[in-house]
């Protein structure tokens, strides 16, 4: 299983999804090609209700803890509860641009 | 957690500026996409910050994010308080929810 594959399995074991976008964005940065290296996901869930947007990112970063302090350099992530995906689909922020600096860790 | 000498210098820190920035460079040249984009929004909306590159100081890369209990950088503190990371600025400030807690904590940018 690729990190990409392994980070959609973790998440949707972990979590009550209704939808998950995992895209890798590595060919945007400094790093070899077929790199899995930067990632976007758009993770809705229920398990966000009630929660504020840092404990959010923090469930999904505790999910990931073994990707993110191994090969995964960067996460970008937008993470909403079903009823805020209904109401806004269009959430897809451009990621920032690499800018070269170190190319091995976060 | 104060006994990490390094989480001590983070919280008199934090605690000496209003708004600061863990980040990779400098304000003036980023080394990351995600750092260089809140600052692009901290410029933006002309709040006056303190921007510290970790890459300077690998104790403090590390000793910033167990301080933090969050696994990335860059990271924002505004009043000793931490807002979080690139995604969640961005997505504040989109909502306007950055401006608002600026001002609740009456931090003054270009607008007033």
């Amino acid at each position: 299983m690729n990190i990409q594959e392994t980070i959609i399995t973790k998440l949707t074991n972990s979590l009550a999804l209704s939808h998950i976008e995992v895209i890798n964005e590595s060919f945007m940065h400094n790093v070899p090609p077929d790199s899995e290296t930067h990632f976007k996901l758009v993770v809705v869930a229920k398990d966000f209700d009630q929660k504020n947007r840092l404990q959010r990112q923090k469930l999904v970063y505790q999910i990931l803890s073994t990707e993110l302090s191994g090969a995964v350099h960067a996460l970008t992530m937008h993470t909403l509860t079903p009823h805020e995906w209904e109401k806004d689909k269009s959430i897809s922020t451009t990621s920032p641009e690499c800018l070269g600096g170190s190319a091995t860790d976060n | 957690m104060t006994e990490n000498p390094v989480h001590k210098r983070i919280q008199q820190e934090i605690d000496d500026n209003p708004v600061i920035l863990y980040m990779k460079g400098t304000p003036v040249f980023p080394q990351c996409g995600f750092s260089a984009a809140c600052v692009q929004v901290l410029n933006h909306l002309g709040i006056k910050f303190r921007g510290v590159d970790v890459l300077q100081d690998p104790s403090l890369r590390d000793g910033i994010k167990t301080f933090s209990d969050w696994p990335t950088i860059p990271q924002l503190y505004v009043k000793g308080e931490f807002v979080g990371g690139c995604d969640i600025l961005r997505e504040m400030f989109d909502t306007g929810e950055l401006q608002t807690l600026f001002q609740g904590h009456g931090i003054k940018g270009n607008e007033e």
